[in-house]
């Protein structure tokens, strides 16, 4: 594949790295918002790289990290019916609700399938005309179309079996959330290349414009990272905060515009609960009356769901980067991958399921990091 | 892999051909049963011991120490691209037994059948076992058939056993491996886990990725024959190229140092698990072995497994050290160092 050796080469990234220490002279706080960013900064080692004065705070972006704990017991309560097949990407299944996860309801009998595509979804439920299919439709705008296409292609094919259950999130309302909290130290924003894909990066100059941060829009390999990092830092130091492009191949200014008409017609915008953090206004999308008839939400009644959160799990306070996964003291001893307390623990763009992988809980003596 | 053979190809099909799926009689020990074993079975594998059909096969052992191992396989699609389960269920047995430094010599073969699966399908999946057990120069000497009722299986799952031999002077174990050890691999890692992903999940890549099944045997005897002071010897199937280093450096009490960039993976490989978001290190082979071998022996070791067409990708990953026991840590392409730990369950295609 084309784009992979050329945006990892180590002696790009240490020239950058240089550049990006000559023009630091002081302290700056930025945030990556994407969970993908996350797992590239930590896996290649590229915060411990960085000089001390760039502190890097870790997102929200992690879209089965901060959906909503009665959305996911209501997945499950759907997910165990026998008239149904509950198709979801993977890294949802090992998210815990409740009480219980999705590969617990399909190992007692619950019919499970983990898909790549929201199409593939509507494939099975061609396929199984005598079952109800429902598709878990989360994620940030990048997955958005997708979702929005099935759901299109479902009522234009009249198909009476699909549904979805939707909670997607979105991530202007986000980074309004951070930097109106009364303890947000963060000064500057990478934003995530591949939801500015979908929806261009004009909607972020409002935001730039109100609250005076600099916000650039950044890809995943190291030398994108970097580069995201040495634009931010340069318009820190300047003091002037615009709205910048540092991932050209991938994005422009309007974004993709016929995803974006798709998305008008499918989704209406919603107030939105997000787990760990609690409900942003305006922050997610439903779906539209159009589709109101494909809403999982709707076709099933699940009956209360009384939601707990463990009391012990500070996931909310790492999705809002106050404070890093192993300053929580369950991370590594009760909360690890194999018994996530929180979703930060179990998704592979999870904050701190890439600490734990990536062994920041550990000290490893005789190698120098 | 079997070249699309068919019922037409066996040597008396006949009786075979008015059931042309498995029906429960096929397990049940009486006619049906016993025409599976004369037209299918005994014609794919035919051998001395085998021919008895006897309740137990009778066998001289050679003197010495034995190495025996076993192994269940259930996988699904039952043909992949570049092998099938009865060519990966000789393959991964005889390498199970070879890692231990042993020269496999028999197999057993137990399959369980859904009902409902068609014979020439079987037939295809056998005599590529066939083919399989002579190119590992070993013998499939007996075997059992049972039928499961249609919905309790998948078609096919084989179990094999292996039994093999052990020269006198061999003694590999992980527990051996010590500081300034280098850490070899035969080539290229993940094929196998992406190869069955992407046809299990439908999923079109530009170029097929072919599993890497493959009996290791071979290239291990030279190895041995060569006199190389094989510390450790495993190959890295379920939890992929991580597990294998982890339990080397768990079994050791040593640490363990790989140079990321220098782990060779394919491209197309490498593109799959960048799309769905998995790591190559914990992704399954089926050909391929790690070899733990001293310092100053890593380069004949190199050039042996060079020699053999399984090794010709075959190359230095990293080294022992003394520190961090029974920590696995890569350097990453930027220099910097990461733990690379075991993985909990399966990986998980991510969502975006």
């Amino acid at each position: 594949m084309k784009y992979l050796d050329e945006y990892r080469d180590p002696e790009l990234a240490r020239k950058l790295f240089d550049e990006i220490d000559r023009i630091t002279t002081q302290h700056w706080v930025m945030m990556e918002v994407c969970g993908g960013q996350t797992h590239s900064i930590i896996r290649n080692g590229i915060d411990k790289l960085l000089n001390n004065n760039i502190e890097l705070v870790h997102g929200p972006g992690c879209p089965v990290c901060v959906t909503p704990l009665d959305t996911i017991d209501k997945a499950l309560a759907i997910a165990a019916r026998d008239d149904v097949i509950f198709c979801s990407f993977g890294d949802m299944l090992r998210v815990p609700g409740s009480t219980q996860d999705l590969f617990q309801v399909k190992g007692d009998g619950g019919d499970v399938r983990i898909v790549y595509s929201p199409l593939d979804a509507i494939k099975i439920a061609i396929d199984n005309p005598d079952k109800e299919v429902v598709f878990f439709g989360i994620g940030f705008e990048t997955t958005a179309p997708a979702n929005a296409m099935s759901v299109y292609q479902a009522k234009q094919m009249g198909l009476t079996n699909f549904s979805m259950l939707v909670s997607h999130v979105l991530v202007p309302p986000a980074i309004r959330a951070v930097l109106n909290s009364p303890v947000n130290r963060v000064q500057a924003f990478l934003a995530a290349g591949h939801v500015c894909s979908v929806m261009g990066y004009s909607e972020y100059e409002p935001i730039v414009d109100e609250y005076n941060v600099p916000i650039v829009v950044t890809g995943f390999e190291p030398l994108d990272v970097l580069e995201g990092i040495r634009k931010t830092i340069a318009q820190l130091e300047s003091g002037v905060a615009s709205v910048e492009n540092a991932y050209p191949r991938a994005v422009n200014f309007d974004g993709n515009k016929a995803a974006q008409e798709l998305i008008d017609d499918v989704f209406e915008t919603t107030d939105r609960n997000w787990r760990g953090i609690g409900m942003i206004p305006g922050s997610g999308w439903e779906l539209s009356d159009r589709y109101s008839d494909f809403d999982a939400a709707h076709r099933f009644e699940v009956g209360d769901i009384k939601t707990q959160e463990p009391e012990v799990c500070r996931s909310g306070e790492v999705l809002q980067g106050l404070i890093k996964p192993n300053e929580c003291e369950a991370f590594g001893k009760e909360c690890t991958p194999r018994k996530p307390l929180g979703a930060t623990m179990v998704s592979s763009e999870g904050a701190c399921a890439a600490y734990y992988t990536y062994g920041r809980f550990i000290e490893i003596e005789g190698v120098s990091t | 892999m079997s070249d699309g053979a068919t019922i037409d190809g066996w040597s008396c099909p006949a009786p075979l051909r008015d059931q042309p799926n498995i029906v429960m009689g096929h397990g049940g020990g009486g006619k049906l049963s016993a025409e599976l074993v004369e037209h299918l079975f005994l014609p794919a594998f035919s051998n001395e011991h085998l021919e008895g059909l006897g309740d137990a096969a009778v066998i001289e052992m050679p003197p010495g120490r034995i190495a025996m191992s076993t192994d269940s396989f259930v996988v699904r699609p039952r043909i992949f691209p570049g092998g099938d389960i009865g060519e990966l269920a000789v393959n991964g047995t005889v390498n199970d037994v070879a890692m231990a430094g042993a020269v496999p010599v028999y197999l057993s073969v137990a399959f369980i059948l859904e009902e409902g699966m068609p014979i020439d399908e079987l037939a295809a999946i056998v005599q590529s076992m066939a083919k399989a057990a002579e190119h590992a120069g070993v013998q499939l000497i007996t075997g059992d058939t049972k039928v499961v009722d249609r919905g309790h299986g998948d078609g096919i799952y084989i179990n094999t056993t292996g039994v093999g031999v052990l020269r006198d002077d061999i003694e590999i174990h992980p527990s051996t491996v010590q500081p300034t050890d280098v850490i070899l691999i035969s080539g290229t890692i993940g094929d196998h886990g992406m190869a069955i992903m992407s046809v299990r999940e439908g999923l079109e890549f530009e170029s097929t990725i072919q599993s890497d099944t493959a009996a290791l045997n071979h290239m291990v005897a030279a190895l041995l024959d060569a006199k190389i002071d094989v510390r450790a010897m495993r190959d890295p199937t379920r939890g992929g190229l991580a597990a294998t280093l982890n339990e080397i450096a768990t079994a050791a009490e040593v640490g363990v140092v790989v140079e990321e960039r220098s782990v060779p993976v394919d491209r197309a490989v490498a593109s799959a698990c960048e799309m769905l978001g998995m790591d190559p290190f914990y992704v399954a082979n089926e050909g391929k072995m790690v070899v733990v071998v001293p310092v100053d022996q890593a380069d004949q070791t190199l050039a042996i497994m060079h020699a053999d067409e399984l090794g010709r990708n075959a190359v230095a990953i990293g080294e022992v050290v003394e520190g961090h026991p029974g920590m696995v840590v890569a350097k990453t392409a930027l220099g910097a160092t990461r733990v690379v730990d075991t993985q909990v369950g399966e990986q998980l295609p991510r969502i975006c």
